[in-house]
């Protein structure tokens, strides 16, 4: 092995909304953890975690789906998702759908010890911290509910945006709300979705913050989305994005230009 | 009470269009759980008495046919009798039976959630008896022939000026003609006629937030005063409670009291909690001559050993519907049956059915907050998760939602063929958003369309763009 | 089958065991018997003066009132300055109490004494208490045939004479004077613990005083030294 020791090889789990929708949140996150000191691997066989299936109760398709993540990031130090929702999922939810199998229980408790969501990875594990970012801008964090309540992901994205020179960071009103997402409950429950959205969006804006910053695609694609149809200005940005100096780029639902 | 747990989305619609709900509900955020956050803060103990009430209603619902047998025992000594019914409607019988025997015409009632479950009122009612709600919230929706919206602020979907309206239609026949809307006018008009109400009942209806079997005693808690005036001035008191609601020792009971007020208003204690034991001594100049507890089972027991067993471990306290932006969201009334809110979405498939109830459990973001904050750590978005497990099952779910989570696990566990179908979706939902970087209408997604736009991809997938560059060795 | 027996079936069928016997069943008797303290706040790990203190701050925070005297020949005087400050009526409902019956009227004349249970028509109360608790500011009241606790309730006003020696730290400190006094498993039949004035939020979520119970508590303390 000619890698240093302290090289930490981790296993980056893209999740499938960011493969899909927002690459170049993944490509952040790649960025910042090789700056953390860290060897980046992308298993291929990993597509999502197969939660969409287990909060619908679909725990056949959840086994499977989670069979294949355990597989596909063995061996691995660390495994990494740019989402607490998807970490969440790997950490504390496979141990549920597989109580009572013993067998696959060693494999399980195993892999959730060494996931974890972004953010709280670069700052508890790696102690890493931005250098030279600059965005000259105002912006509030929103916390995603399985960030914040499942991995206890508060003050790590805090701690790192607070190293961005020229950021300067609003917080908004009821922060510990939730955005109205919930995998497929914005789809099957809209209406009650739109009021829980537009909550959370009139705390975002009376924040008085230009940008918003999230570490989970779905919330951001949420409120994203919502701004849009309401034509509200507020940039939406992945946590990653920003630390990586990726700020500049356009925000979700603003297209290339 | 009539189930309505089926039409929930259309009552969730009415209930988002109607000003005076949103307005009652959207008030809920800042004020219980602000005070419920300030005096968990004050007691540094707070956590570590969550932890400790878990464990102890745990081990109570483990040995709960001793701790029932023990009450009983402790109440048949001091006086008292005791009714056990499996079903609400032997439960309404036996309250019934009791109402003839004191020759009752009409009756007082303190708040209880196990009676809205009976539907005791509308049974008392039909058989001649009058049942007079007296916390004033219950007051007020029985005059208005509803049912309660929260479980420990009942008229909470009520604006100041429907109760105004209600007072005023209602209340002329004891010579209040004017037309009052001050608060605390409001309240006084209200006092002075449940005045007489307590006074001339013939029995006393209470629920009961703990039974002690140490001591047999029927344990209430309340800010107003009404379920002391109503269990302390007429004849006959009954005390009608579910099951789990005993506790071993007064000891206990103390461990849950500190919980419970804190967590449900934010206080440390409510004004009132009195632990009554068996009827009026001998020497006694006042204090019922009779004294009842009416246990209901009514479909507890059959969570014991359940998947579902951690839901009798509730206190009532309603911080879990406090904290709910679902709750807060559509109100109480949608939910469809007696309890509202989280702790409604977990218990109410199993009181009347899944597939009357389906939506409640699946109307939720599994955002956590009702875990986070229930003083005896109820998980109920595990319960709710494990209620769309068996819907799933039981092809409660409907077919286009089982189709559609088919389709997705189908290409999530072929990653080969998923790689194909995201290298697809990508490209072509970029180019049906051109230049705008949104999509409007986004096709079969209706539920995402209406509500918001869609922000495009950016084109091509990560794994497509990784791969690239590990080939061109970047 | 009658329902109790069904209802303990089925109990038992869903825990997986019969009832429970011998040992197992011993154990719990003893736990009961035993009635061990839970967690209890350390709040009130403080001298008793403090205790006092606390109490009274405690209470005051919950719209009670509170005076402290330093006998109860005081009681009649404070009581009257209490009841004319708030133009109040001066025909008071007593408990028959023994501890109140050395209180002198004499020196205060304008007080109408009635002794009994609480009536509709009765608009202040003065009654003993059995304890009080500091950590929350609670006053605990035991019903007994001096101690009515209509009076605790019925009366729009109500006054408390406590002395300071019934004051005690916490809700097991009282279940504890409880059982010296009225024995083990045994309670008198109504023990109410009242933590301030009755109040009400059902309009609107605004608090409103005064919605059944009394509308005013006021707590005399006389300080009659160490605890007892």
């Amino acid at each position: 092995m000619s890698a240093p020791k302290e090289k930490k090889n981790v296993a980056l789990f893209v999740t499938c909304l960011v493969d899909l929708n927002r690459p170049s949140v993944g490509f952040a996150a790649v960025k910042l953890l090789e700056a953390a000191g860290c060897t980046i691997m992308v298993p291929e066989v990993q597509t999502c975690c197969g939660q969409i299936a287990y909060n619908s109760g679909d725990k056949e398709s959840a086994k499977e789906i989670a069979s294949q993540v355990i597989r596909a990031f063995q061996g691995f130090d660390y495994v990494v998702a740019p989402s607490g929702s998807c970490a969440g999922m790997v950490r504390h939810h496979y141990k549920e759908l597989f109580e009572g199998d013993d067998t696959m229980m060693v494999a399980i408790e195993e892999l959730a010890g060494r996931t974890y969501e972004l953010t709280s990875f670069l700052h508890d594990i790696c102690g890493y911290r931005p250098e030279d970012v600059r965005l000259d801008t105002t912006l509030t964090y929103h916390d995603s509910c399985s960030s914040l309540r499942e991995m206890k992901v508060r003050d790590q994205p805090r701690a790192l945006l607070g190293a961005v020179e020229g950021l300067e960071i609003k917080e908004a009103e009821d922060r510990e709300a939730c955005c109205g997402f919930g995998g497929t409950f914005c789809l099957k429950y809209s209406e009650i979705s739109e009021s829980m959205v537009d909550t959370k969006i009139e705390n975002l804006l009376a924040s008085g913050a230009g940008t918003l910053a999230a570490g989970d695609l779905g919330c951001l694609m949420n409120i994203a989305g919502r701004l849009k149809r309401r034509g509200a200005p507020m940039k939406v940005m992945h946590v990653a994005e920003i630390l990586a100096g990726m700020g500049e780029k356009p925000g979700l639902g603003e297209g290339d230009s | 009470m009539q189930v309505t747990s089926r039409r929930f989305k259309d009552s969730a619609h009415e209930a988002l269009h109607d000003k005076d709900i949103q307005s009652a509900f959207s008030k809920v955020k800042g004020g219980f759980p602000v005070a419920r956050a300030k005096s968990a803060g004050e007691l540094p103990e707070f956590e570590d008495l969550r932890d400790q009430a878990r464990d102890l209603k745990n081990h109570i619902l483990e040995n709960l046919d001793y701790y029932l047998e023990y009450f009983e025992d402790q109440v048949l000594l001091q006086g008292g009798r005791v009714h056990w019914c499996s079903s609400y409607a032997e439960a309404r019988e036996v309250v019934l039976d009791i109402c003839r025997d004191a020759n009752a015409k009409t009756v007082t009632k303190g708040k209880s959630m196990i009676t809205e479950e009976m539907a005791l009122n509308e049974h008392l009612s039909a058989h001649g008896i009058e049942p007079i709600e007296t916390d004033l919230g219950e007051y007020i929706i029985q005059l208005a022939h509803e049912h309660p919206s929260h479980i420990i602020a009942p008229a909470l979907h009520k604006t100041k000026d429907q109760v105004t309206e209600l007072f005023h239609e209602n209340h002329g026949k004891y010579g209040f003609t004017e037309r009052i809307t001050d608060p605390q006018a409001l309240v006084n008009e209200a006092r002075s006629i449940l005045r007489d109400k307590y006074v001339n009942a013939d029995v006393g209806i209470t629920g009961a937030n703990f039974l002690i079997a140490e001591t047999g005693s029927t344990v209430i808690v309340t800010n107003e005063g009404n379920g002391d005036l109503t269990q302390s001035l007429p004849k006959t008191h009954i005390a009608v409670s579910s099951i789990e609601k005993v506790v071993p020792t007064l000891e206990d009971a103390s461990l849950f009291l500190r919980l419970l007020a804190r967590s449900a208003t934010g206080q440390e204690m409510s004004v009132y909690t009195t632990f009554s034991t068996g009827p009026k001594r001998m020497e006694d100049i006042d204090g019922p001559a009779n004294f009842h507890v009416v246990l209901v089972d009514s479909g507890r027991s059959d969570l014991l050993g359940s998947d579902k067993q951690d839901l009798l471990r509730c206190l009532k306290c309603g911080a879990c519907m406090n904290h709910c932006p679902v709750y807060q969201a559509v109100g109480g009334h949608t939910y469809g049956w007696v309890y509202p809110g989280p702790i409604g979405a977990a218990l109410n498939p199993h009181m009347v059915g899944l597939e009357e109830s389906r939506h409640l459990p699946n109307a939720s973001t599994f955002c956590g907050r009702c875990e986070e904050v229930c003083p005896v750590r109820i998980p109920l978005p595990k319960i709710m998760r494990h209620w769309r497990e068996q819907a799933f099952e039981t092809q409660v779910t409907p077919k286009p939602e089982r189709w559609g989570i088919g389709i997705w696990a189908f290409f999530a566990k072929r990653p080969k063929l998923y790689r194909l179908m995201t290298r697809v979706s990508a490209r072509a939902l970029k180019l049906m958003a051109g230049k705008k970087g949104v999509i409007r209408k986004l096709p079969l997604m209706k539920g995402w369309s209406s509500v918001r736009d869609f922000p495009a991809p950016e084109g091509t997938t990560f794994m497509d763009q990784w791969k690239k560059q590990q080939r061109e060795g970047k | 089958m009658p329902s109790r027996d069904r209802i303990f079936s089925r109990i038992r069928h869903n825990l997986g065991r019969g009832p429970l016997e011998g040992e197992a069943a011993q154990a719990l008797k003893a736990r009961i018997e035993g009635h061990a303290p839970n967690i209890v706040p350390k709040r009130t790990n403080i001298p008793h003066k403090e205790q006092v203190n606390l109490f009274q701050a405690k209470a005051e925070a919950l719209a009670a009132t509170v005076a402290r005297i330093s006998s109860f020949d005081d009681v009649p005087e404070a009581l009257r300055d209490y009841l004319t400050a708030h133009n109040l009526a001066t025909r008071i409902k007593m408990s028959p109490d023994k501890s109140l019956d050395s209180l002198p009227f004499d020196k205060t004349p304008m007080l109408e004494i009635k002794r009994g249970a609480a009536a509709p028509e009765d608009e202040v109360s003065l009654t003993p208490a059995f304890a009080g608790i500091a950590e929350t500011g609670t006053l605990c009241m035991a019903s007994s045939p001096e101690t009515p606790s209509t009076l605790n309730f019925l009366p729009e006003n109500h006054v408390v004479v406590i002395k300071a020696s019934q004051i005690t730290g916490t809700l097991e400190d009282s279940w504890e004077r409880l059982r010296k006094t009225y024995g083990a498993g045994n309670l008198p039949r109504t023990v109410n613990f009242i933590s301030g004035p009755s109040r009400t939020a059902d309009i609107e979520q605004t608090l409103i005083m005064g919605a059944h119970g009394p509308r005013r508590l006021h707590i005399l303390i006389v300080d009659d030294g160490p605890q007892d």
